[in-house]
């Protein structure tokens, strides 16, 4: 079981353990300063954390030593724009920024993949550092398709790569989850993509474009750790599910009390169990009643279970961000934060959930460290 | 030569102490500022070298009117003022 998770807030960075009886936090870090992600790289130790600082940009820091002490090393940096680049098809009429705007997804590479770190940002730009992430490349392939030029936000003024599934059976094999584009796949280590969301269903656009793939805007992507072929998504308008790789998306309906929610997480080790965190669509975006539920499906999303114990039922209105569920390498224990700083835990699957603090800062990211077994 | 300020709200993530630093143009002093000081550039210019948007550059007092391509013209004795705006400010 993981002892250890980082929660990624508008003021900071929280590490929370587990002792001999509780789970704490532990340490704190950035203070003050707003981390919007967290990652332990579970090959080497190294944690990593992003930070939006508005007027000075986006920074990423790397500790060597478990959050002890911190070193700032390279953000991705979107190359030179060619002065005579003309968007072929603007997005929303307006052309993307090439600027980092915020860092939205760290993956670590493989385990034969040493020093190789995946990183998804806005405004649409996929980066791969090979040194551990002291430097950046953007992946030209997917930047330079035209497709990526379609491209919308969703969540934010510019599209962005929020999900990064690296396939535990080929490092090569890596897919990407973008609002609002889609769902990318790449088998070849991002030499090529292709565009892999057809039978998601978009409701927020025009009736004749709905099925588009390049339109989709799922919140999360996940992959089922022993079954990779097993994705879910928490898309804007609903649950989807694909047993097939991506290379086809059923949608899961009549999901109460909402299929609307930006989290997902799937149990590692059995693919028909995935969790959610609803809420009201889509303006609202507040739990349905004022009380907190998650939403447990342990058969491929036929049926689903609304868990409650521990968790306030009423006047509550947290909403958990995309990145802010999160489970461990054993399925059990689970974790959440919400943009009012609440934080729970279970350590059984759902049942029942303890909360460890309702006083935090807005929680953008819950992580937990993981080991690579 | 001119000379580059920053603001205080910069010092808690790095050092950037008041410097004299050559150029006739904002660009080319904010240049070789960074030239000795190279971590300072990413919290003052955005990845296309442009001003960020929520920074502020006045030169004698006076804000500059190219954010992008930094051609504000300066003058020997000039005094370069690196600061935020407010307009970043939230929550």
């Amino acid at each position: 079981m993981s002892k250890r998770f980082h929660v990624a807030t508008r003021k900071g960075l929280f590490t929370v353990e587990r002792g001999a009886s509780a789970w704490s936090i532990a340490a704190t870090s950035f203070l003050g300063d707003n981390c919007t992600l967290a990652m332990e790289d579970p090959r080497t130790g190294d944690v990593f954390a992003t930070l939006n600082h508005g007027h000075f940009g986006v920074k990423m820091h790397r500790s060597q030593d478990s959050g002890a002490s911190w070193q700032e090393i390279g953000a991705p940096k979107y190359p030179e724009k060619p002065a005579d680049y003309v968007p072929k098809v603007p997005t929303e009429g307006r052309p993307v920024e090439w600027s980092l705007k915020l860092i939205w997804a760290l993956e670590p590479g493989g385990p034969d993949q040493a020093g190789v770190i995946w990183c998804g940002t806005l405004p649409g730009g996929l980066f791969r550092s090979e040194d551990n992430g002291d430097s950046w490349e953007l992946n030209r392939p997917l930047w330079d398709d035209p497709r990526r030029e379609e491209w919308m936000g969703g969540g934010a003024d510019q599209p962005g790569i929020h999900s990064i599934c690296v396939d535990p059976r080929d490092s090569k094999h890596v897919k990407v989850g973008v609002s609002c584009g889609g769902v990318w796949t790449t088998k070849d280590n991002g030499c090529s993509w292709e565009l892999t969301a057809t039978g998601m269903r978009a409701e927020f656009m025009p009736p004749e474009r709905q099925f588009e793939p390049n339109v989709q805007d799922p919140h999360l992507v996940v992959a089922c750790r022993a079954k990779p072929d097993v994705l879910w998504v928490q898309h804007h308008n609903g649950i989807f599910r694909s047993g097939d790789g991506a290379a086809s998306w059923q949608e899961i309906e009549n999901v109460k009390p909402s299929a609307f929610g930006f989290a997902v997480a799937v149990h590692p080790h059995d693919a028909d169990t995935a969790w959610f965190v609803p809420s009201i669509k889509d303006e609202k975006r507040y739990p349905n009643d004022g009380a907190v539920v998650v939403n447990r499906t342990r058969d491929g999303g036929r049926t689903f279970e609304t868990l409650r114990h521990g968790l306030p039922q009423q006047h509550a209105y947290d909403l958990v961000y995309r990145h802010a569920l999160d489970i461990d390498e054993t399925g059990e224990t689970l974790a959440f934060g919400s943009t009012t700083g609440s934080l729970w835990i279970t350590e059984n699957g759902g049942d029942s959930w303890q909360e460890l603090s309702a006083h935090l800062p807005p929680i953008h990211a819950v992580r937990f460290a993981k080991t690579l077994g | 030569m001119p000379t580059v300020r920053f603001t205080q709200n910069i010092q808690r993530h790095l050092s950037c102490p008041p410097l004299e630093a050559q150029g006739t143009t904002t660009r080319e002093v904010l240049e070789n500022y960074f030239s000795t000081n190279p971590q300072a550039r990413s919290y003052v210019l955005d990845d296309q070298g442009h001003l960020r948007k929520h920074m502020a550059i006045f030169i004698d007092g006076r804000q500059i009117a190219d954010r992008d391509r930094l051609t504000d013209p300066v003058t020997a004795e000039s005094i370069l003022d690196v600061v935020q705006s407010l307009s970043g400010g939230s929550e």
